[in-house]
C-alpha cells in the first residue's frame, strides 16, 4: 500500500500528513462557505438599486409553478430524444466506418480514411450549421446528423482498433472454413472487437449526450434552450442563476448516471472476456482507465480506492 | 468562391481570434490542470477529494452550459470583462480536468519497476522523480495532451455562438450575408480548423512514434 517512491511514513509523518489534510479540508470548506455567503449577499447595482441575494426566496419562487417543471421536463426529454436517435445512427455509422477502414479494397479504404480524418478534425458545431444550411433540414435533424457522423467516426476508429488487436488467426480460421471475407468480418471478428471496445463506445455515448447541448446554437429546443434560455427570457433575468443551477443539476444527474452505467459495463465485460483472445489480446490503443491497466508508479496514492 | 475571397479579411480575423482563444485557454488549462493533477496525486486526502469532485462535476457539464454561464450569468453577477475574456475563462475551466487526467495517466503509465529499480540502486525520492520517473512521464504525457488541445481547438467554435468573433462566428456572419455560397464558405472555414487540428495530430503521431522506440 505504500508508495515505492519514498520510505513508509513513520508515526510522526503520518500525524503530520493527517494534520495537513484536516487543515486543507477546513480551508476548502471555508472557501466554499465564503462563496455561498458571497453569492447570497444582497448587491447594490450601478444605479443604486439593491438586489436581493441569490438564495433569496424571491429568486426561487418560480419553482412553485408547475409549468416551469413541465418545461424543464420537456427540455430534458428533447435532449434525451436527440441523444437516443443520434446514438443509434452513430453506432450504425461506426460499424460501417470501421468496415470501410479495414477493407481490403483500396477504393473503399482510402476514401473512408480521408473522410474520417476530415470529420474528426472538424468542430461538431460547424457540422451542425453546415447541415442546417446546406440541406435545410430542421434543427433536430441537423443536430442528429452532425452528432451521429462525428461520434460514428470516433466509434469507427475504436472498432477498427479492436479488430486490429485481434490475433490474425481469427480471420484466417474464418476464411479457412469457407466463410466469405465479409461473413468473416461480421460473424468472427466484429463481435469480439465490439465486446472489447464496449467501454470506450459507451464512454463516447456519454460525450454524445453532453454534446446535444450544442444543438442550442442551431435553435433546437433542448434542455439548455428551453430550461435556461427561454425560461430566463420569460420570467426575467433575476431567476437566471436559479434556472442555471437546476439545469446544471439535471445535466449532472443524466451524465453521471450514464457514466456509472459505462463503468458497470466496463467491469462486466472485463471479467467476462473469456475465450480465445485472453492470452493473445493486445492492449487497446487507449486504455479506458489507465489506473487499472498500468500499475501505478506512485503506489496506491493515485486515488484508486 | 468569390464570397470566400471577398470576405477573407473576416475569416483571417476569426482565425486570429480562434488561435488566441486556443493559446490563452490552453495555457490557462495547462496551469489549472497541473494544479488539479498535483492535488489528485498528493498524499493529502482532502485535497485529493476536492480535486476528484471538481473533475467529476466539470467533466460532466456540457461546454455549452459552461459558456452560457460565462456569457450571460457572470455579467449579471456584475463581472463583465468582455466576451473574449469570459469565453477564455469558460474554456479554461472546461479543459482543465481533461488536462489533469492526461497528466495523471502519463505519470501512472510509468512502469512501477522503473521506480523500484531507481530506489533499489539507492536514489533518493527527489532523484528518483527527477532522473527516472519524470523524464519518462513527460514523454508519455505529450501525445494525450496534444489530443486535449485538438479537442480544445474544436471547442473554441462554441465560443463563436456566445458573442466572440472567431472562425465559427465569422462563418455565421458571412453565411448570413451570402446565402448563395454556403457550401464554399463552410468548406473554407473547415479548412482553417483542419489546418490546426491535423497539424497538431501529425505532431502527436510523430511524438508517439518516438516514445514507442524509447520504451
Amino acid at each position: 500500500m505504500t508508495s515505492v517512491l519514498y520510505d513508509a511514513p513513520g508515526p510522526k509523518a503520518i500525524f503530520r500528513s493527517r494534520l495537513f489534510s484536516v487543515v486543507a479540508g477546513l480551508l476548502i470548506a471555508a472557501g466554499l462557505v465564503w462563496l455561498i455567503l458571497a453569492l447570497g449577499a444582497p448587491k447594490t447595482s450601478a444605479n443604486g438599486a439593491v438586489q436581493p441575494g441569490l438564495w433569496d426566496v424571491s429568486r426561487w419562487d418560480v419553482f412553485a409553478d408547475r409549468e416551469v417543471w413541465r418545461t424543464l421536463g420537456r427540455g430534458a426529454l428533447n435532449t434525451l430524444r436527440m441523444a437516443g436517435v443520434a446514438a443509434a445512427f452513430a453506432l450504425v455509422l461506426g460499424v460501417l466506418f470501421s468496415f470501410g477502414r479495414v477493407s481490403d479494397t483500396k477504393w473503399i479504404r482510402i476514401p473512408t480514411t480521408v473522410l474520417l480524418e476530415f470529420v474528426r478534425g472538424m468542430p461538431v458545431l460547424l457540422m451542425m450549421l453546415f447541415i442546417l444550411l446546406v440541406f435545410s433540414t430542421g434543427s433536430f435533424w441537423a443536430g442528429v446528423a452532425a452528432l451521429s457522423v462525428y461520434n460514428g467516426a470516433i466509434i469507427g476508429e475504436a472498432l477498427r482498433a479492436g479488430i486490429k488487436s485481434l490475433p490474425r488467426g481469427q480471420r484466417e480460421a474464418g476464411l479457412a472454413i469457407g466463410l466469405t471475407p465479409v461473413a468473416t468480418r461480421f460473424r468472427i471478428e466484429f463481435p469480439q472487437a465490439f465486446r472489447q471496445m464496449l467501454p470506450i463506445i459507451v464512454a463516447q455515448l456519454v460525450v454524445l449526450l453532453k454534446d446535444t447541448s450544442l444543438a442550442f446554437v442551431v435553435g433546437y429546443e433542448e434542455l439548455l434552450r428551453s430550461g435556461l434560455y427561454n425560461l430566463t427570457n420569460f420570467f426575467g433575468s433575476r431567476y437566471s442563476f436559479s434556472f442555471f443551477l437546476v439545469v446544471l443539476a439535471i445535466y449532472l444527474t443524466m451524465n453521471l448516471l450514464l457514466s456509472w452505467l459505462a463503468r458497470v459495463i466496463a467491469r462486466r465485460t472485463g471479467s467476462k472476456s473469456g475465450g480465445v483472445t485472453t492470452e493473445t489480446k493486445a492492449p487497446p490503443e487507449k486504455p479506458l482507465d489507465p489506473e487499472l491497466v498500468y500499475p501505478a508508479a506512485l503506489g496506491n496514492q493515485m486515488g484508486t480506492p | 468562391m468569390d464570397a470566400v475571397i471577398e470576405n477573407l479579411p473576416l475569416f483571417l480575423e476569426g482565425f486570429r481570434n480562434t488561435l488566441g482563444l486556443l493559446l490563452l485557454a490552453g495555457t490557462g488549462a495547462l496551469v489549472l490542470g497541473i494544479i488539479i493533477a498535483a492535488m489528485r496525486i498528493s498524499p493529502v486526502a482532502s485535497l485529493r477529494g476536492f480535486a476528484t469532485v471538481y473533475t467529476e462535476i466539470v467533466r460532466n457539464t456540457p461546454l455549452t452550459l459552461v459558456l452560457f454561464f460565462c456569457a450571460y450569468i457572470l455579467p449579471y453577477l456584475q463581472f463583465s470583462p468582455g466576451y473574449f475574456v469570459l469565453a477564455t475563462i469558460g474554456l479554461t475551466v472546461y479543459t482543465s480536468p481533461f488536462v489533469a487526467e492526461a497528466l495523471r495517466s502519463g505519470v501512472n503509465g510509468v512502469h512501477v519497476g522503473q521506480a523500484e529499480a531507481a530506489r533499489s540502486v539507492g536514489l533518493t525520492f527527489t532523484q528518483t522523480l527527477s532522473f527516472v520517473v519524470m523524464p519518462q512521464a513527460v514523454r508519455m504525457v505529450i501525445p494525450p495532451l496534444i489530443n486535449v488541445f485538438i479537442a480544445l481547438t474544436k471547442n473554441t467554435s462554441v465560443a463563436g455562438a456566445f458573442f466572440v468573433f472567431e472562425l465559427f462566428g465569422a462563418a455565421r456572419k458571412v453565411t448570413n450575408d451570402r446565402g448563395d455560397e454556403v457550401l464554399a464558405i463552410l468548406l473554407a472555414v473547415a479548412a482553417f480548423y483542419l489546418l490546426v487540428t491535423i497539424t497538431l495530430g501529425l505532431i502527436a503521431g510523430r511524438v508517439e512514434k518516438k516514445v514507442a522506440v524509447l520504451r
